[in-house]
């Protein structure tokens, strides 16, 4: 069953959410970058240049792959969370085994107004899985569904 | 303050709470108040002032944090659950079903104790660090709260079913004799003690040597001084000839073994002296030890998996070990040692107790991925063939052998384990074999697994294979290296029998005991 419906996408704004993640971790290199370039050691943008050029793959190329290679399926009393660009894990965890669920908001996510699921098991091994770059709406949407069905579940 | 408990409409924590965080905070920094007490203390009277400052200060930011903190925490008792949000930059709400939660504690610690406040801890099954907390209710609505919570839960109709069971069922249970699954008496522990021979202490015991040497009157490690001493004047030992050497070197080998020997009796002796599991009807019920015994009850319907070990000098005598691996909020280690040296026909009754049973030969064995071991193989040549090749350049051409053999070493691991490592499907468990120098067997039951994940890297993704990583309360059960369209076949057969049962059956003697009779039925456990 699984692999003819395809993985629902996350919310296009978590592209924006990453970048802006990785925009604030450049800054600190950036700075690095061009006070080095000031000091004028070497020729001009021998630290620029490389700095600029991997906060860009950073910043662009990155979380466009990184939202691809994401996505989720709610499906028969089941959560499926899709992730990693190189080291994919592929997670399902059913609604009857979920101890509790977090629905998590950064700074970031709340400006863009995403939020992260968590849904945690007492297993050892994912004790908690979490899926960011929900819309907070869907995310508690999401979070209903599941405390609803583990209601049915015990009755 | 309130008796009753507001339901439906967020409640915020005590606010007298926030005095007790603030004079915590100042508990906390004490080492620091008085370090700065202490840096200052020839400043004549200014260091009382600077260190009183200092905790004043941290007194007013701990209360200004809880204040803000405060004013952004609810908790809402729902109809099915209760919530908690808070923070005050990032937000997090929390749900909790009443049904997952297992029993509701109230903690005080001293400080919050004076201010007659309870911290309100939400027991689920995931144990530990990932339950959820209210801290600090006043003692009547920590108390009115775990009533309303403790109600909740029974009313719900399963568990109250289960309770009932549990509690009607518990006076006339404990009534019931215990029966006597395994004990290890003198003899076998000394067999035991036998097998554990102790290389840590013979390795503790060199070290030592080497630590200590200044005590002994000679360089201990110094072959040089060895040779001349016993070809120099004191060639009497050389004189003695090869024989005499021989029994040296075997007197000093000996001592070590002995020195091994004895560790290994004495330990397992101290551990293991007058071992007995029994069958309560808590659970089963083990006491061991000689000087600080123990005496430890894992209740059944807890067991997630068993494991079966052994050793490579051991197994050739046919002794094994069971290791039930149980849910994590048991106290102590989640790893309990049923029968740590037994025989596989005294382990049977044991694994037929717990509700599991040994493989069946209906079973079909599959094994790992070949591309999977040959992949590592070729890993390991990456890194070690380069070594080889630039040994000469450095100027160490004979050590080229070294990185040569570990590699053909690795080479006949990887080859054994495709040949030994198995994995099997059942109806009810699943089962894994790994090893083949001292195979262990992990068996799961299916039911009672949480998760399922399929992880691939960057090499099994073009390779077509992956690990199958299964979520178990207590342990770690995985399968590395299965071909991709197993572990999908696996995954969904798993996630359907785990659909069957809700986890808070799972978590209920009663119903967990239904399951027993089928397993039961099994006996082939060869």
């Amino acid at each position: 069953m699984e692999e003819t419906e395809p993985l629902t996408p996350l919310h296009p704004n978590h592209v924006k959410a990453m970048r802006l993640t990785a925009i604030i971790a450049a800054v600190p290199f950036t700075i690095a970058a061009l006070a080095a370039e000031i000091t004028r050691l070497l020729p001009w943008g021998v630290f620029l240049v490389p700095v600029a050029l991997v906060a860009a793959i950073i910043i662009i190329r990155i979380p466009l792959r990184r939202y691809h290679a994401r996505g989720y399926r709610l499906a028969e009393e089941r959560l499926q969370v899709v992730r990693g660009m190189l080291f994919r894990r592929d997670t399902v965890v059913p609604f009857g085994r979920v101890q509790h669920i977090d629905v998590d908001q950064g700074p970031i996510e709340r400006f863009y107004g995403l939020a992260t699921l968590t849904l945690h098991t007492a297993g050892s091994h994912n004790a908690s899985v979490s899926l960011p770059g929900l819309a907070h709406e869907d995310a508690l949407a999401m979070r209903d569904e599941i405390r609803a069905a583990i209601r049915r579940d015990t009755q | 303050m309130t008796d009753e408990v507001l339901e439906g409409t967020p409640q915020r924590t005590a606010l007298k709470g926030l005095l007790a965080r603030g004079i915590e905070g100042v508990r906390k920094g004490i080492l620091g108040i008085a370090a700065i007490g202490f840096a200052m203390r020839d400043e004549g009277s200014g260091f009382i002032l600077a260190a009183g400052g200092f905790a004043v200060a941290i007194f007013v930011v701990t209360l200004v944090f809880s204040y803000l903190a405060w004013t952004r925490l609810t908790y809402t008792i729902g109809d099915s659950d209760i919530r908690v949000e808070s923070g005050i930059l990032a937000r997090a709400a929390r749900a909790v079903p009443f049904e997952r939660i297992q029993d509701v504690s109230l903690e005080q610690g001293f400080i919050p104790r004076l201010f007659g406040l309870v911290e309100v801890k939400f027991e689920t099954g995931a144990g530990g660090k990932d339950d959820l907390k209210l801290a600090y209710l006043t003692e009547d609505d920590g108390e009115a709260l775990r009533d309303l919570l403790r109600a909740r839960r029974e009313s719900a109709p399963v568990a109250a079913n289960a309770n009932a069971n549990a509690e009607t069922g518990e006076p006339e249970a404990a009534a019931e004799e215990a029966a006597l699954l395994f004990t290890m008496g003198p003899r076998r522990v000394l067999t035991f003690g036998l097998f554990e021979f102790s290389l840590a202490a013979v390795a503790a015991l060199a070290g030592a040597v080497q630590q200590f040497d200044f005590l002994l009157a000679f360089d201990f490690w110094d072959l040089d001084a060895w040779q001349k001493t016993l070809a120099g004047p004191g060639d009497w030992l050389a004189g003695l000839g090869f024989a005499a050497r021989i029994i040296g070197i075997g007197l000093v080998v000996g001592t070590l073994l002995l020195v091994g020997l004895a560790t290994g009796f004495v330990r397992t002796a101290l551990r293991e002296w007058g071992f007995r599991l029994e069958r309560t009807a808590r659970g089963l019920r083990r006491r061991r030890g000689l000087l600080t015994r123990t005496d430890v009850v894992m209740p059944v319907h807890r067991v997630q998996a068993l494991r079966l070990g052994t050793g490579f000098l051991r197994r050739l005598f046919g002794w094994h070990s069971l290791k039930i691996v149980s849910l994590a909020s048991d106290s102590g280690a989640a790893n309990h040692e049923a029968a740590p040296f037994a025989t596989m026909a005294e382990i049977a009754p044991i694994v037929a107790t717990t509700g599991f049973a040994l493989p069946d030969d209906d079973l079909e064995w599959h094994g790992v991925s070949r591309k999977y071991r040959i992949d590592r193989v070729l890993l390991s040549a990456a890194a070690l063939v380069p070594v080889a090749i630039a040994l000469p350049f450095v100027g160490e051409a004979r050590l080229i052998p070294l990185p040569l053999a570990g590699l053909a070493l690795i080479a006949l691991h990887e080859y054994l384990r495709l040949r030994w490592d198995r994995h099997a499907l059942g109806s009810q468990q699943l089962f894994t074999r790994h090893g083949w120098l001292a195979p262990s067997l992990a068996i799961g039951s299916r039911v009672k697994l949480q998760s399922v994940e399929i992880a691939q890297g960057p090499i099994a993704l073009r390779r077509g294979y992956a690990s199958l990583l299964l979520g178990l309360a207590g342990g770690r059960l995985r399968v590395r290296g299965m071909a991709l369209a197993e572990a999908r076949n696996w995954r969904e057969a798993i996630l359907t029998t785990i659909a069957s049962q809700d986890f808070s059956q799972l978590s209920e003697p009663a119903k967990a005991n239904t399951i027993t009779p089928a397993a039961h039925s099994s006996p082939d456990y060869a």
